[in-house]
Parts: structure tokens; C-alpha cells; sequence
């Protein structure tokens, strides 16, 4: 093999135009659903809360967004119908072979769509990528029940600090109840996820409703009207039926900000903006991003996000 | 000593977990959704030789570890220690056999090998990677036999025993991969 030059491309000329062409189909499929397109500022004066992502500040202007959602929403509440976009979004610190700073956020929201009409959408819009493929969904608690025999909705704290402890050594002893949930989620369940099927994990706990609004399940439980997309045991997707209650939405921010100054981590200011939309009234809908990077890797048998990205991080 | 951040984990990178100094072999950065980030990280502890996998919150910092590698020139063993000296300053260390472990096999005195220094003292000793050593004993050889295939066992000066081709004699120079324990090739001398 000749030697590579820096300057040159990570991934393959041949995976680059791989890329193009499932762009292409992504783009005529929404085309002829009849979104708008649409393009929001990577670069706004607020960010999220999410203790758990980081926003790389640009001092002077602001921060440059973590996903085009609030933008999205502001739209949606101008009366903009149904719309999508490929937006470029960051996240500071997030570096690995399924992780770029930089990457490109598959974003749409659907006007009086149910959870259950969007994830069947997602399912036609990963296919245009991985081809046939069949499709399941699995309750959050089922999971938990089936790899590890526990109620994540209902049994204590230590227990699942027990079973952490039991799927790997860990060098930490103290966290919260949703971090010993996202161990357990990482370590012992997200590895079986969609080994030949798109799997939808539906009705998240509601400690990670994030921007999604609850309802009681099947069994009366309060749960989060949330979902995601595993393939390959990796994570494409993250869907809600829409928040929207401007006060509860409020509630979350605060609770947001208390945990970060709690955790040591910078305050950010909240994006008054986006309530306001909120408040004015955001259309019944239900809006998903998807990991353009990692849809395509999949898609092209590839092992890193490296392979698919003409300049990753750290050879751009 | 400096913390390091799981943000500036890398594979070399020396570390101090449960008291004892480790090496970062792997690290990957493994992050659920919205959740909480981890990092997966394989390390080697320097003082067992044991490979440990554990799983950190990212973001967490550990101490990092005092531990060097140098280059130092093996002089000679005076029954109970392995005695070393830095070329540079001709400061010596010595290290017990528990230390120096299998490299004992290939080790020839004034040869350069890397001595991993904790705190100063040496810790562990990796001969080169490749190293030419003398056969000392072996079965004669099968004159234009180099072809076969076939191997017997060679004892080298040094102690070390490889697998060698049936060719080869009884005092000639062979070329070996330490860290497989092979032959490579005879060397002309």
C-alpha cells in the first residue's frame, strides 16, 4: 500500500462515494414526502442543558449547537409543516472509533406522526443505507428483565450497582441511579441489540425523558414516550413524541442546571427562545436524529466512523 | 506526579490503579445516548504482568505514574542481582531475578536492553527485540536439509532454547524475535 499523506482523506475514495450516493437517496426520499429542507444556525447564543453533553464554546458568539432541535422546533411552531435537514453538530470530548467531535446529525420531525408512525420511517430510512432488513421493538424494561432479571423502573439503586459490578470492574464505586442504567444499558444489553434486525428500544425511564413527553405503558408504569435505534449492537437513533409543555419543559432545564453545577460542570445559559416557541404552541409531532456517520459505516461494513468521514477529527 | 484526565487517556500512557503502576493499552470512549460517558480501558499492571480491563466515568482523573523506560546496558549478574548502567551517566541499578524475569534468557553482558524504572528502581526489563546469540547445543545438523521444514530445539549462551531448522549447527550466530522466542535466520560471521 502507498504511503498516505496527511493532507490526503481518512476514508477511501470508493467509501466517499458510497457516501454521496446514500445522501442522495436520504435526500429524494424526503423529497418526495414532501419535507422542506431546512437550515439552522450551527452557531447560537444558548445550548442545551443535558449535563451529559458537552458544547464547545466559541468565545464572543456563543456555542455551536449539540443538534438543531431547538432551531427545528422554533420552526415547527412557526408553522413550518414537516421538516428535515443534515445538519453538522459538535460535541466536545466525544473521540473514539464511534465518535467525532464533528458530525453530521439526520434530523426530522414529522407534524402528527405517533411515535409508532416515525419509528416505522426511521426503519424505511435506515433500509435506504443497509438494504432489507427486518425490524423489532423492545421495551427498555423488557431488556433489562431479559439480560439481567431486573425492574430498572422499579428495583432499588443498589441493585443495580450490584449488577454493574458484575458485568465488568469498575473504577468507581459511587454514581447515580441513571449512570448505573447507562452502564448496565452499555455493557451487558447494547452488545445484543440488532444483531440482524433494526431493534427500536421504546419506554425509557423517565428520569431520561430528556425532550420527550411521558405516558403510562401497558402496565401503568410512567415511562418516557422515547426511542432509539440499535444495529450491530450500535446506536443510531434517538426519537420522541414531542414535549409540549413549556413549563415541564422549564422544570427539566432547572433540574438540568442543578445537576450540572452539582457535577462541577459549566452553567449554560437556557435557550429562552426555544421555551417561548414552546410556549406559543409546538404542533402534536414527533421528531428523530440519526447518526448520518454511524448509518453509513454500518452500511458500508466499515469498523470505525474514520472509514466514512473525509477529514475526522485530528486530521482535519 | 500529574492526573490525567480519561479525556487524555492513551495507549503508553502510565498510570497508578489500586497502588500499583499501569500501562494504558486501549482506551475507548463508549457512550450511551444522552447518558453518562465511559471509558473502557485495558491496562498492564507493571507489577504483575496481569491485564486488567475497567471501565472509568469519563472525566474521572487518576494519578499518573512514575515509570520510565531506558535504554541501559546489561553488565552482569553476581548470582542474587542483574546489575545495569545508564550509558549517559553511568548511574547503575540493579534488579532481582523476580524483576529481570525471562529476559534473563536472552540478556549478554554489554548488550542494551530497556529497563522500566518506578520511582527510580527498575521494575521491569525487556532485552531488545531482536538479539544474535551463539547455539550452544544442539543436535548436528543435516547437510542441504533447508527445505523441509523440520525444527529441533538450540540452546542459546544465554539460557533461552528456540526451535531452529535442522541445518543448523553447534556454535553458529542465529538471529531471534524475543517476544515470540524464534529464530529468524542464521547470521553470517
Amino acid at each position: 500500500m502507498p504511503a498516505r499523506t496527511a493532507w490526503q482523506a481518512s476514508a477511501p475514495l470508493a467509501n466517499l462515494r458510497r457516501r454521496g450516493e446514500i445522501v442522495a437517496r436520504i435526500r429524494a426520499y424526503f423529497a418526495a414526502q414532501g419535507l422542506l429542507e431546512v437550515d439552522t444556525p450551527q452557531l447560537c447564543p444558548a445550548t442545551v442543558t443535558d449535563p451529559h453533553l458537552e458544547s464547545i464554546e466559541v468565545a464572543g458568539y456563543g456555542y455551536l449547537q449539540t443538534s438543531p432541535e431547538y432551531a427545528m422546533k422554533r420552526l415547527l411552531a412557526s408553522g413550518s409543516g414537516s421538516i428535515w435537514q443534515i445538519a453538522h453538530v459538535f460535541r466536545g470530548n466525544e473521540i473514539g472509533r464511534r465518535h467525532n467531535p464533528e458530525f453530521s446529525m439526520l434530523e426530522w420531525y414529522r407534524v402528527g406522526f405517533t411515535p409508532e408512525q416515525l419509528m416505522a420511517e426511521v426503519a424505511s430510512v435506515a433500509r435506504l443505507a443497509l438494504g432489507e432488513v427486518r425490524c423489532a421493538s423492545h421495551r427498555y424494561r423488557d431488556l433489562f428483565h431479559r439480560h439481567l432479571g431486573l425492574d430498572p423502573l422499579r428495583c432499588s439503586t443498589a441493585a443495580l450497582r450490584q449488577a454493574a459490578r458484575e458485568h465488568g470492574e469498575l473504577a468507581f464505586d459511587d454514581a447515580d441511579r441513571d449512570t448505573w442504567l447507562e452502564l448496565l444499558m452499555s455493557q451487558a444489553i447494547e452488545p445484543h441489540l440488532g444483531r440482524d434486525e433494526l431493534c427500536f428500544v421504546i419506554d425509557y425511564p423517565p428520569s431520561q425523558a430528556a425532550l420527550a413527553r411521558l405516558r403510562n405503558d401497558i402496565d401503568g408504569q410512567p415511562v418516557a414516550s422515547r426511542f432509539e435505534l440499535y444495529f450491530r449492537g450500535i446506536e443510531l437513533a434517538n426519537g420522541y413524541h414531542e414535549l409540549l409543555d413549556a413549563g415541564e419543559q422549564r422544570a427539566r432545564f432547572a433540574a438540568d442546571l442543578q445537576r450540572r453545577s452539582e457535577l462541577g460542570l459549566p452553567a449554560v445559559p437556557i435557550d429562552e427562545d426555544f421555551l417561548a416557541a414552546i410556549g406559543s404552541g409546538l404542533p402534536e409531532c414527533s421528531g428523530v436524529a440519526l447518526g448520518l456517520d454511524r448509518l453509513l459505516m454500518l452500511a458500508l461494513g466499515a469498523d470505525s466512523l474514520q472509514e466514512v468521514m473525509a477529514f475526522p477529527f485530528g486530521r482535519n | 506526579m500529574a492526573t490525567y484526565s480519561t479525556n487524555e487517556f492513551k495507549s503508553g500512557l502510565k498510570v497508578m490503579l489500586e497502588g500499583d503502576p499501569c500501562t494504558i493499552l486501549e482506551n475507548e470512549f463508549v457512550k450511551p445516548g444522552k447518558g453518562q460517558a465511559f471509558n473502557r480501558v485495558k491496562l498492564r499492571n507493571l507489577k504483575t504482568n496481569r491485564v486488567w480491563e475497567k471501565t472509568f466515568k469519563s472525566g474521572d482523573s487518576i494519578e499518573g505514574a512514575d515509570v520510565i523506560d531506558r535504554d541501559m546496558q546489561y553488565l552482569y549478574n553476581d548470582g542474587e542481582f542483574f546489575h545495569f548502567m545508564e550509558p549517559e551517566n553511568f548511574e547503575q541499578h540493579q534488579a532481582s531475578s523476580a524483576t529481570v524475569g525471562d529476559a534473563a534468557l536472552w540478556l549478554r553482558e554489554q548488550d542494551t536492553c530497556t529497563v522500566t524504572l518506578y520511582n527510580g528502581a527498575p521494575l521491569a526489563v525487556s532485552p531488545p527485540n531482536f538479539v544474535e546469540l551463539e547455539i550452544v547445543q544442539t543436535e548436528p545438523g543435516i547437510r542441504g536439509d533447508t527445505a523441509t521444514g523440520g525444527t529441533k530445539p538450540a540452546r542459546l549462551s544465554t539460557g533461552a532454547t528456540v526451535k531452529v531448522p535442522l541445518f543448523v549447527n553447534e556454535g553458529e550466530i542465529i538471529r531471534c524475535d524475543t517476544r515470540s522466542g524464534e529464530y529468524v535466520s542464521r547470521v553470517k560471521s
